[in-house]
């Protein structure tokens, strides 16, 4: 099992290698068995992780189960889990097969549709699993392109727009990431990430063009990385790109952006700012605490007046992740838990929510709030499940999103009050524009003629909730199950940031004095 | 034991609400039914077998399973039971089961749903599920169980408002009730993490045991430094004003009435509303030492009851005005417990529970029998009409209005239980604020609640029928089932009263005996010093007990540490010995009251039906000002709900669309000409450029590898 990891990554990717090479023709039975040889694929990568996860060794918090193999150029690849990496590894493998169920009715163009996932999935492990730079900038960036294809190819009316905002955004990032992983390997030598997590970037303050740099160069290099993660999360202001692209991707495409590739900017932050730039994150961390409570209230309100539902949910999702941003920079146990917490829980939620866009969209092909009306009448089965999944977003207790809210909430209260209050009004908010969209959807009485013919949800859209709702009520009743995996992991990280930035404050009071 | 009382519910929830296609509607409804009658039955068991004193502190804890652990927060999931926690164990279950038999004869049919429609196990489902969570509430042995029946309660409370989903009031009352519980659940949520903060736990144990250092400690919250015991107290009741709706935060009471009577019974009498009185006592040890919070505690309690009491005066529809007597009365128990009565506080809360749920039942059944009618305008003459409901409605108006003999006492005081718990809360306000604001707020409302208590009955049961004359004509009697409840609640609205009066408002050794708390004598005259200490293991404990306390007999004060007992007393915190001392003519003002509250409506509405009218012409800014509720609903509608809707509108279309996406597109300008040049030779443009960039971007990477590899 040495390879595990490097198994399960690429398993994914095998499965399209498979369907692009010998599946012929887009009949009707070829674009089953595309969706089959997708779905086993899928399933069987879950089944791999599995043992990825009983390998795993909480109490042990560095890397595990590495694989190092030179690769071309001299470069190195290496790939390894840790607490803070297995969940999001895990979460991935456990929402792809439902992502291929739920596009069972795809009739355009399925063979390359369901190639496109499996590469996004080869890719999205990779990102999580990586633990070289060079490895890692490849997986991030190349994990753009299928997603792309997918809005592209398979969205709605406006995807070209759409498209194009992701464009400008992801590449202003990346390109300022680009920049910081060479300036790091000209300084570290080395684009091993264990290695760089234990080098200290200098911290000399210097001036550009005659502005004070406090931090110096860990500062620059974390506002780098910042540029990129920030967009990915994305962090407000430069969010709106989220909303346009969830509007144009068909509803699978939404449920792996909100799910999955939401989470590799938590991630990164996790992965490199706080480890590789402590002080850096120190100086510019209140920035961040601001810009993540503006997010929430602002999101919030806005998500108050959308008329499309895929708009507001995603809106939604912004407020949700400034949360996270939140717990991840408050750097105490409490606040960076909820933050993965918070992470893994919205993958379910936020997933399960668009999926419920999703089973409307595909029956009335319209996303409008105000299309819809009465819909309990009709659809019991669904007025039940998307009650449930409201709940869970406005973090109910007793379902998941509560942990992770309620950890973050708690940790930001020991840094900063201020900050604690706005992003704490969240809840109220939160509970508006959830319950409005949901009374003007699924309360009152049916009374328009189109809707007069609805069906509920069938067996399969039964079967692909249900996984989503054990999830979030297992996490919400025993937390212990994701807590216990990354605490030490989490425990470490914070452990060793604030020994970095005692180490600094003493250096710099040293040469004060 | 306490673990099937608090799973049973969650069971029946679940058996009824998801099994009810295969067992069948009704056996569904007796299973969830049964399941409640079996935790409610338990719960007297625990209740009356209970005895402090043999378990340390007076609580007991049951570990059920692991919860929330980070860093050094750690919470499980647990019971922990002690006399405040089976004090609410009866309440809720007793009252939640006979709801769920009430409902019944109410649910069989209903107009709000079609033929066919299986409306009945959901109903059930839901109640079941309340009574789940509430029992969470009670059960908790830290703020975050607390605070999951408290979400939980509010969660049941929305989808129960919101039962009928045709009618759109039910859909918008539902989120109101949601959104503004929320505000009050942000108060706590921020009150648990500054307790947090500040005892690095959440657990009442650890908490209660951290207050004596926390004395006269401050903190820094917001713009300013607090007094740290005051700020987390504030914060907490902020949470308690919204579950319990007291002024500013009590809209959402009133509208809750759209759901169906069975619900407004459990959740807005009896169980739910009350959850604020039970974290106040709760706290009390953190209560005792905020005395800033505390005052304003018996400030807001003794206003809101004036407020909502005004209210109810002019109200015409029957539930509506037994919700503002509701919130009234939440009023006088916040009194109390901001007083430091928190006995007394649990006294009221519980007598209320039988009285107000009865009333409440009994408002169902006289809808029941009009026809889903709730106008009492359309009321009138129903006494011979529906004469069993009539003479429960009468056993429940005596016990609210505090009908009883005054002055006498043979071990306890003789008089419906409303008469004895609410001349308590008077009594101690008095003592408490020396005859201030307060005591004249709650007496003055008596005599309101006295006057809308018999206007009601008046209005439905006396005089000529008015309104539509056919629904008069098949007006019924319920059915047994509906009529049980009743039954059984009245004896509780006659008898909890004087029953209960020595454990909950005796003199400190029997208070201090049945909640667990130490007691020790105290010396006569103004020294309140201890000089004999008993231990709740105390074995002569029991001799002290037969000494009739509080009437200038033995003195005892109540002297455990925070967290001994279930509720806690400050060392110079009298107000339950000074309520029993107290002059005759603070004894006798609330039975003045409540003879002038029904004199006054006998006038009114008996003698001179033409009166009312008459007044609410001439007085028609104050009518409309009452009628409209002070326009609270006017004001929060102008002051907060539009301009939260206008902001999100600025913000998308000025900030988002504008400002941000303007910005960008601007930037864009520059870039997409060369974007779209290349794109347009590649099938498609804009993923060849992406890629193009991509690979560059890697080219330039490995290149500076290359040349410089391994440079360090």
């Amino acid at each position: 099992m040495g390879n595990i990891l490097s198994l399960t990554t690429f398993l994914p990717l095998l499965g399209a290698v498979i369907l692009a090479l010998f599946l012929r023709g887009d009949d009707e039975a070829a674009q089953r068995n595309a969706k089959w040889v997708a779905l086993v694929t899928t399933i069987v990568t879950f089944i791999c992780s599995l043992f990825i996860l009983t390998n795993f060794n909480p109490a042990d918090t560095g890397f595990q189960m590495v694989e190092t193999r030179d690769w071309l150029l001299g470069l190195q690849y290496k790939m390894g889990v840790d607490g803070i990496s297995i969940l999001f590894v895990m979460l991935t493998t456990f929402l792809m097969p439902l992502v291929i169920a739920s596009c069972w009715d795809v009739k355009t163009r399925v063979k390359e549709y369901m190639i496109a996932f499996l590469i996004l999935e080869t890719l999205m492990l990779g990102v999580f699993l990586a633990l070289d730079l060079v490895l890692f900038y490849l997986f991030f960036e190349a994990g753009l392109i299928p997603m792309f294809l997918i809005i592209g190819i398979w969205g709605g009316k406006n995807r070209i727009y759409a498209s194009f905002k992701f464009f400008l955004y992801t590449f202003l990032g990346s390109v300022l990431m680009l920049v910081a992983m060479v300036a790091m390997f000209s300084a570290a030598g080395t684009t091993d990430i264990p290695t760089l997590m234990n080098f200290t970037f200098k911290t000399e303050n210097f001036s550009i063009l005659g502005v004070q740099i406090i931090g110096g160069m860990q500062t620059l290099l974390w506002l780098a990385f910042f540029a990129s993660f920030a967009v990915k999360m994305p962090m407000w202001p430069v969010h709106t790109w989220l909303p346009d692209a969830h509007v144009q991707a068909p509803t699978a495409g939404s449920v792996v952006l909100a799910a999955i590739l939401l989470k590799m900017g938590g991630y990164g932050f996790l992965r490199f700012s706080l480890p590789m730039f402590p002080v850096g994150s120190e100086v510019m961390g209140p920035l961040v605490l601001t810009l993540s409570a503006i997010a929430i209230v602002y999101t919030s309100l806005v998500a108050l007046v959308q008329e499309d539902m895929k708009k507001l949910i995603a809106y939604s999702s912004v407020a949700h992740m400034g949360y996270v941003t939140m717990g991840i920079f408050a750097v105490n146990q409490q606040g960076i838990d909820g933050a993965i917490f918070q992470m893994i829980s919205h993958g379910f939620i936020s997933g399960a929510l668009f999926l419920c866009v999703g089973v409307i969209y595909d029956r009335m092909h319209t996303r409008e709030i105000d299309a819809y009306g009465g819909l309990v009448n009709r659809m019991p089965a669904y007025a039940l499940i998307f009650m449930f999944f409201t709940m869970a977003n406005v973090g109910l207790p007793g379902t998941s999103g509560f942990v992770g809210e309620f950890l973050v909430l708690m940790g930001i209260f020991q840094v900063n009050t201020w900050i604690a209050v706005f992003a704490t009004s969240g809840v109220i908010l939160s509970a508006a524009y959830a319950l409005w969209l949901y009374r003007r959807v699924v309360f009152g009485d049916l009374i328009k003629e189109s809707l007069k013919t609805i069906t509920d949800m069938g067996t399969r859209e039964r079967v692909i909730f249900a996984p989503l709702v054990a999830m979030t009520l297992l996490l919400g009743a025993y937390p212990a199950l994701v807590l216990d995996i990354i605490g030490p992991s989490v425990n470490a990280l914070v452990g060793n940031y604030e020994t970095a930035l005692a180490t600094f404050e003493a250096a710099t009071q040293f040469a004060s004095n | 034991m306490e673990t099937i009382i608090l799973f049973a519910p969650l069971v029946g929830a679940i058996l009824c609400g998801f099994g009810w296609k295969l067992i069948g509607e009704t056996a569904a409804q007796w299973t969830a039914t049964s399941l409640l009658f079996l935790a409610a039955i338990l719960s007297w068991v625990v209740f009356l077998t209970l005895d402090p004193s043999a378990h340390p502190n007076g609580t007991y804890t049951v570990n059920i399973l692991r919860w929330i652990e980070s860093g050094t927060l750690s919470t499980d999931w647990a019971i922990r039971m002690d006399r405040l926690t089976a004090i609410m164990l009866i309440v809720i279950n007793t009252v939640s089961a006979l709801v769920h038999l009430y409902s019944f004869g109410y649910m069989a049919h209903d107009e709000n749903f079609k033929e066919g429609e299986s409306y009945r196990p959901r109903f059930f489902a839901y109640l079941s599920f309340f009574t789940f969570a509430m029992l969470m509430l009670v059960t908790a042995d830290n703020l975050v169980q607390m605070f999951f029946g408290w979400e939980g309660v509010g969660v049941a409370s929305y989808l129960l408002i919101g039962f009928y989903y045709r009618k759109p009031s039910a859909g918008a009352a539902a989120i109101k009730a949601f959104v503004v519980n929320r505000v009050g659940d942000f108060g706590f949520a921020l009150g648990i993490f500054a307790l947090y903060y500040v005892t690095d736990s959440i657990r009442f144990e650890d908490i209660f045991a951290a207050i004596p250092d926390l004395q006269d400690h401050t903190m820094t919250f917001a713009w300013r430094e607090w007094n740290t015991l005051n700020l987390i107290a504030f914060l907490l009741f902020i949470g308690a004003m919204g579950k319990s709706a007291q002024l500013f935060l009590h809209t959402w009471l009133p509208d809750a009435m759209e759901g169906p009577t069975p619900v407004s019974a459990l959740i807005h009498a009896a169980t739910m509303v009350t959850a604020g009185v039970f974290l106040v006592c709760r706290m009390s040890p953190l209560m005792e030492y905020a005395e800033a919070t505390t005052n304003f505690i018996v400030f807001l309690g003794a206003t809101t009851a004036f407020f909502a009491a005004t209210v109810g005066l002019v109200q015409n529809d029957i539930k509506r005005v037994i919700a503002y007597s509701t919130c009234s009365q939440l009023g006088y128990m916040f009194v109390a417990a901001g007083l430091g009565v928190y006995s007394v506080a649990m006294f009221h809360l519980l007598t209320h529970a039988f009285f107000k749920a009865m009333l409440f039942l009994g408002a169902g059944s006289v809808i029941h029998a009009m026809h889903h009618e709730q106008d009492m305008r359309n009321y009138g003459g129903l006494r011979h009409k529906i004469p069993k409901t009539f003479w429960m409605m009468m056993i429940g108006t005596l016990a609210i209005t505090g009908v009883g003999i005054p002055l006498l006492y043979i071990g306890f005081p003789i008089g419906f239980a409303g008469f004895v718990s609410k001349d308590a809360i008077i009594e101690s306000a008095y003592a408490g604020t020396a005859g201030g604001y307060a005591f004249w707020m709650l007496v003055i409302a008596a005599l309101m609640t006295s006057f809308y208590s018999w206007r009601l009955m008046f209005l439905t049961f006396y005089g000529t029928p008015r309104g539509d004359a056919h629904t008069h004509e098949h007006a019924h009697e319920a059915p047994n089932s509906m009529l049980v409840p009743l039954y059984i609640l009245a004896v509780g609205a006659v008898l909890s009263g004087m029953v209960w009066y020595g454990s909950f408002f005796g003199s400190n050794d029997k208070v201090g005996k049945f909640f667990g708390v130490p007691y020790a004598e105290a010396s006569h005259g103004d020294d309140h010093a201890a000089e004999d200490s008993h231990g709740d293991d105390h074995a002569d404990a029991g001799d002290h007990g037969k000494q009739e306390g509080g009437h200038g007999k033995a003195h005892y004060n109540l002297v455990g540490a925070p967290g001994e007992g279930a509720i806690h007393n400050s060392p110079d915190n009298h107000v339950l010995n000074d309520a029993h001392e107290v002059p005759v003519w603070v004894k006798l003002s609330p039975f003045v009251a409540m003879l002038a509250g029904f004199a006054l409506a006998y006038q009114m509405y008996i003698r001179r039906p033409e009166w009312p009218a008459k007044l609410a012409e001439q007085q028609a800014p104050l009518y409309q000002f009452l009628l409209n509720k002070w326009y609270f609903d006017e004001i929060y509608d102008f002051l907060i709900v539009r301009p939260a809707f206008a902001l999100g509108r600025i913000l998308w279309k000025q900030g988002d669309t504008k400002t941000i996406d303007g910005g960008i597109n601007g930037l864009a300008m520059g870039i997409v000409p060369f974007l779209t040049r290349l794109a347009g030779r590649a099938q498609s443009g804009y993923i060849f450029s992406y890629v193009f960039a991509m690979v560059i971007g890697i080219a330039v990477l490995l290149t500076w590898m290359t040349l410089f590899g391994g440079a360090n």
